[in-house]
């Protein structure tokens, strides 16, 4: 069964294989049983061990010489009671712990056999701890005590057995090796059936049992630094640490090794100490001390001093002190190897320092700590909470007690709310996977069991929008002091600029700053940010298209929050909930955004994004934030009646594209549906017209309107890859953002419909829709087609007739761009595409960069091969109550 | 109802006479003895014992042992024991 069994025999490995298959079947008896059968065998158990508790204290005294029995009993008590209170009302069995605002639940599973090693220091409370703890989360348990506690260990095992068996536990749940070996304990550390060690003892089953490969909580020995601070209640202080010192003749690991004292109360200190029956060693009863009980060969004390009476070490080694003598207390001057008493001593013999500052005294408690008790436990004696932080902070312990005494402390539940406990995790100081105080969640396997997110959903848009003919005239709603119109050069010299100052209020001091009419430069947002804070500005106005837009935003986000930092803004994420990126929420000063669009196409009057255009690097950076959202969006159609054909055409396919893609996008709702496929429906209807009659004014109307509801989908919904490489393609070309997106457009559409290389993955994502989403749109349309595949090809087939009909180019090819200057650019824009915020999460289709540079040359070869089923004459939009019913039926 | 059929009509301790009858059947079968656990809920050690007792004359002898109807809590339990190859599952 193992590789490692030295100097064992046949028999010996048959009767230790014996005992784990016993175990072995008891855990797995023990998998069947319910919390309720758990905690109805827990508690006769508790009893049992508080009624033997003075019982299994005189056994101990008996065989291991060490400690005080009255001290055991008191152990086995809190191993028993205070365990008990802790654990009674924990779950540890099935379903334990419910998160229900993270989805997330954890269930138990038990470890199965745990092998579990002993000390002579605490034999019976360390037994009765971990039967309880064993029995309350199923496990079974084969101890190995130490061969010098075995006849008190295995009474302990065998009063917790008889009670757990009796009120139901399986047969075999606990035994204790006969007469136990290092072979044995080797062999039992190394067998496969045994899933943890548990080992509580010296460094050296420490050492072994994390060196055997299997998981184990190993732990050790300390050496408890205690600062003493000036502040502290010196009469409590001295009464805690010799209570804990003195507590079962100081054999629990946490207890006080060496006080730090503040110079300024050590000689009162010391009073107390010797009022209380210390003994103070001077300079050669120190030297003395330290050379008996001290092993100058290891450094570590000798055991003929553990657990002993002050006075018989003091006898031992021919130190006169009273008869009442508790606590001999040896002043040391530094700490490690030419200080012997600055390590563990497990006996009334506590090392004293006198210390000058208080870096001094927390500079001497690192040294303790590090000399043997890193990860363990420590102590302050303090009122002044920067000291107690300041050595918080210093000291690595995983238990640092304050005011209280150490080794009562350190066990919990008695002087503090720690976790009862006779089993210290030292954390990887002491080469333990845990600081913890060991506990019923060390015996389990917790499983988690996390349920899909439902991400909260949104549907966010800009307080107040005004649209129709005239809607500029609701300008004079908003009262202002100081208000700047943003604009562009050709809106001032026809006139669009004086529309709008004839509506703003009277009183109101008005400035105009006209830029450039291109996507905006960080250069000119700051020149602008200027005139804002000269101005100081109240009211922002911003009239244009969509770059006059996106700067007038970017503007006011400077403006009120000068340390926004565009670039790191812009940086790129995966989830908008989760990117690094912080948006500023606090304000230096405020002024209201109010958006008059000029084009029907980017819905930036409403949408929570900007594009800055990075020169330097040649490329588009996309800030997104929802407090980028204009205050107020004026969609007034008198504004787009002059717009040329060419800007109609770009800018109302621009429009398309945000509808199509926030239709198809991962994060479409009922809410953005319902935009996105109105707006699809318009576009198809009056884009057209708004094209070849410019003059029409509910063309005009109708495509500003579209263009506005698209915006309030895609502003929810996102868009998708189409808008990742249309930036990346016009930015490099100096293309228009929507004839950019219109060379895309057909390609992405087949793209997306077609079964994903990879999805996306998000929850939003229940299903993969992308295809019947299109098809919808097609029944939308009235494109006809039978199958969801014919019904995207005429979407494709419509949307190409849409792009001829607007005479926009077909390919990137007729652009003029050379092939092979097309070639050498794709491996970068797919790359760049990649990075672009704009397909993630939403796109229904993970892209890859390959597949990025696919759609880039499809882009560039052109028009996709006509379906000679596509309809001859522009569709017509159906009845919007038959797309609810498609819309459930597509979800399905 | 085949004659090969053992019922398993207790719990724990319960089962025990129930699967020593099935060794004791294992003698004049052919082919194969089927144990229903159907009505079994949990088994406990001894129980666990006499299956792995039954499993080992079982094979001794050639006869191939179907437990029939038993839970998943039972079932982990012979999965933890390694004795789940040493039959045959049904429903």
């Amino acid at each position: 069964m193992t590789e490692n069994a030295p100097c064992l025999g046949e028999d010996r490995i048959g009767y230790l294989e014996g005992l784990v298959n016993q175990a072995r079947a008891a855990a797995a008896v023990f998998t069947q049983y319910t919390q309720e059968d758990v905690d109805r065998i827990v508690k006769p158990m508790v009893t049992a061990g508080m009624e033997q508790a003075q019982h299994l204290a005189r056994l101990a005294i008996e065989e291991t010489r060490l400690g005080v029995m009255e001290d055991k009993a008191i152990k086995n008590m809190v191993a028993t009671e205070f365990v008990y209170h802790y654990v009674k009302d924990k779950r540890t069995v099935g379903q334990i712990r419910e998160f229900p605002d993270r989805n997330l639940v954890e269930v138990a599973e038990p470890i199965g056999v745990l092998f579990s090693l002993t000390p002579i220091t605490n034999p019976t409370a360390t037994v009765l701890f971990k039967c309880i703890m064993a029995i309350k989360t199923r496990n079974a348990v084969i101890f190995s005590p130490h061969p010098k506690a075995w006849r008190c260990c295995s009474e302990a095992v065998r009063i917790m057995y008889e009670a757990a068996v009796k009120h139901g536990a399986p047969e075999g749940v606990f035994t204790c090796l006969e007469s136990p070996t290092l072979p044995d304990n080797a062999y039992l550390m190394h067998h496969k059936y045994v899933g943890l060690i548990d080992a509580t003892g010296g460094p050296g089953v420490v050492k072994a049992a994390y060196s055997s490969g299997k998981p184990a909580l190993g732990v050790g020995a300390g050496n408890t630094p205690v600062y003493l601070e000036k502040t502290a209640d010196l009469d409590m202080a001295v009464v805690d640490i010799l209570t804990s010192k003195t507590f079962d003749n100081g054999t629990i690991c946490a207890s006080e090794q060496t006080v730090v004292i503040d110079d300024e109360i050590y000689d009162a200190v010391l009073k107390k100490f010797a009022d209380l029956d210390a003994h103070i060693c001077d300079a050669q009863e120190a030297e003395l001390l330290g050379r008996a009980v001290i092993d100058p060969e290891t450094g570590f004390a000798r055991p003929m001093a553990i657990g002993q009476k002050a006075t018989t070490i003091a006898g031992a080694i021919g130190l006169s002190v009273k008869p009442n003598t508790r606590l001999l207390i040896a002043p040391i001057q530094g700490v490690g190897r030419e200080h012997p008493l600055s390590v563990e001593k497990l006996f009334p013999l506590l090392a004293v320092y006198r210390a000058r500052s208080v870096d001094e005294a927390l500079k001497v408690c690192v040294d303790v700590n590090h000399a043997g008790g890193i990860g363990h436990t420590a102590v302050v004696f303090s009122r002044n909470d920067e000291v107690i932080r300041k050595f918080a902070e210093a000291i690595n312990a995983g238990r640092i007690i304050v005011n209280s005494p150490g080794s009562v402390g350190a066990m919990g539940g008695v002087y503090n709310d720690m976790v009862p406990t006779f089993s210290f995790g030292c954390g990887t100081g002491g080469g333990n996977s845990t600081t913890d105080n060991v506990n019923v969640y060390h015996y389990l396997n917790i499983k988690r069991v996390a349920r899909r997110t439902q991400a909260h959903m949104w549907f966010r848009i800009p307080n107040q929008i005004y649209f129709n003919r005239n809607a500029v005239e609701n300008i004079a709603r908003f009262p202002s002091r100081s208000t700047i119109v943003v604009t562009s050069p050709v809106l001032e010299q026809i006139g669009h600029v004086d529309i709008v100052r004839r509506h703003i209020p009277p009183q109101t001091h008005v400035h105009v700053l006209v830029i450039p009419d291109a996507e905006p430069e960080v250069r000119v947002v700051m020149q602008g940010l200027e005139d804002l804070r000269f101005y100081k500005v109240d009211q922002i106005i911003a009239l244009g298209g969509g770059s006059v837009i996106d700067a007038a935003k970017i503007m006011r986000l400077k403006y009120e929050c000068p340390e926004a930092d565009l670039e790191e803004l812009g940086a790129p994420f995966l989830d908008i909930r989760k990117r690094v990126a912080e948006y500023p929420t606090e304000k230096t000063s405020q002024a209201r955004l109010i958006a008059v669009s000029t084009t029907s196409g980017t819905g930036s009057e409403v949408t929570p994004i900007a594009v800055l255009m990075d020169k330097e690097r040649g490329r588009k950076v996309t800030l997104a934030d929802y407090s980028l959202s204009p205050d107020v969006a004026i969609v007034d159609p008198q504004f787009v009646m002059s717009m040329p054909k060419g800007l109609t055409a770009d800018t109302g396919i621009d429009c398309l594209t945000h509808a199509l893609e926030a239709g198809v996008s991962v994060y479409a709702s009922p809410y953005t549906d319902s935009h996105a496929m109105q707006a699809i429906r318009m576009v198809f209807k009056y884009l057209p017209i708004a094209y070849e009659h410019p003059g029409d004014e509910e063309a005009r109307s109708m495509m500003h309107n579209a263009a506005c509801i698209a915006a309030l989908a895609f502003s929810n919904a996102s868009v998708g890859v189409n808008h990742a490489l249309a930036h990346a393609f016009g930015a490099r070309f100096g293309v228009a953002h929507g004839r950019a997106n219109a060379l895309m457009l057909p390609h992405v559409i087949a793209y997306n419909a077609s079964v994903p290389t990879k999805f996306m993955p998000s929850p939003h994502q229940r299903a993969y829709v992308a295809h019947k989403k299109y098809a919808m749109v097609a029944d939308l349309l009235g494109l006809g087609g039978n199958t969801i595949a014919e019904k995207v090809d005429r979407l494709v087939a419509a949307t190409e007739q849409l792009l001829d009909r607007l005479a926009i180019p077909r390919s990137i090819a007729e652009l003029g761009i050379p092939q092979e200057e097309f070639a050498r650019a794709v491996p970068e824009l797919a790359g760049i595409a990649f990075d672009d915020p704009s397909w993630r999460p939403t796109n229904p289709r993970m892209p890859l960069v390959s597949e990025l540079a696919d759609l880039l040359w499809a882009a560039y070869r052109g028009r996709r091969q006509a379906n000679p089923d596509a309809p001859s004459q522009p569709p017509t939009a159906k009845d919007g109550l038959a797309y609810a019913d498609e819309y459930s039926l597509a979800r399905k | 109802m085949p004659m090969n059929t053992v019922w398993l009509e207790s719990d724990g301790t319960g089962a025990v006479p129930a699967l020593r009858e099935a060794i004791g059947r294992l003698d004049g079968a052919e082919g194969e003895v089927v144990l229903d656990f159907s009505a079994v809920q949990r088994i406990d050690s001894r129980a666990l014992e006499a299956i792995g007792t039954l499993a080992a004359s079982a094979e001794g002898k050639g006869v191939q042992v179907v437990l029939r109807g038993v839970n998943v809590a039972v079932y982990k339990v012979l999965k933890l024991m390694r004795l789940e190859p040493r039959f045959s599952f049904r429903t």
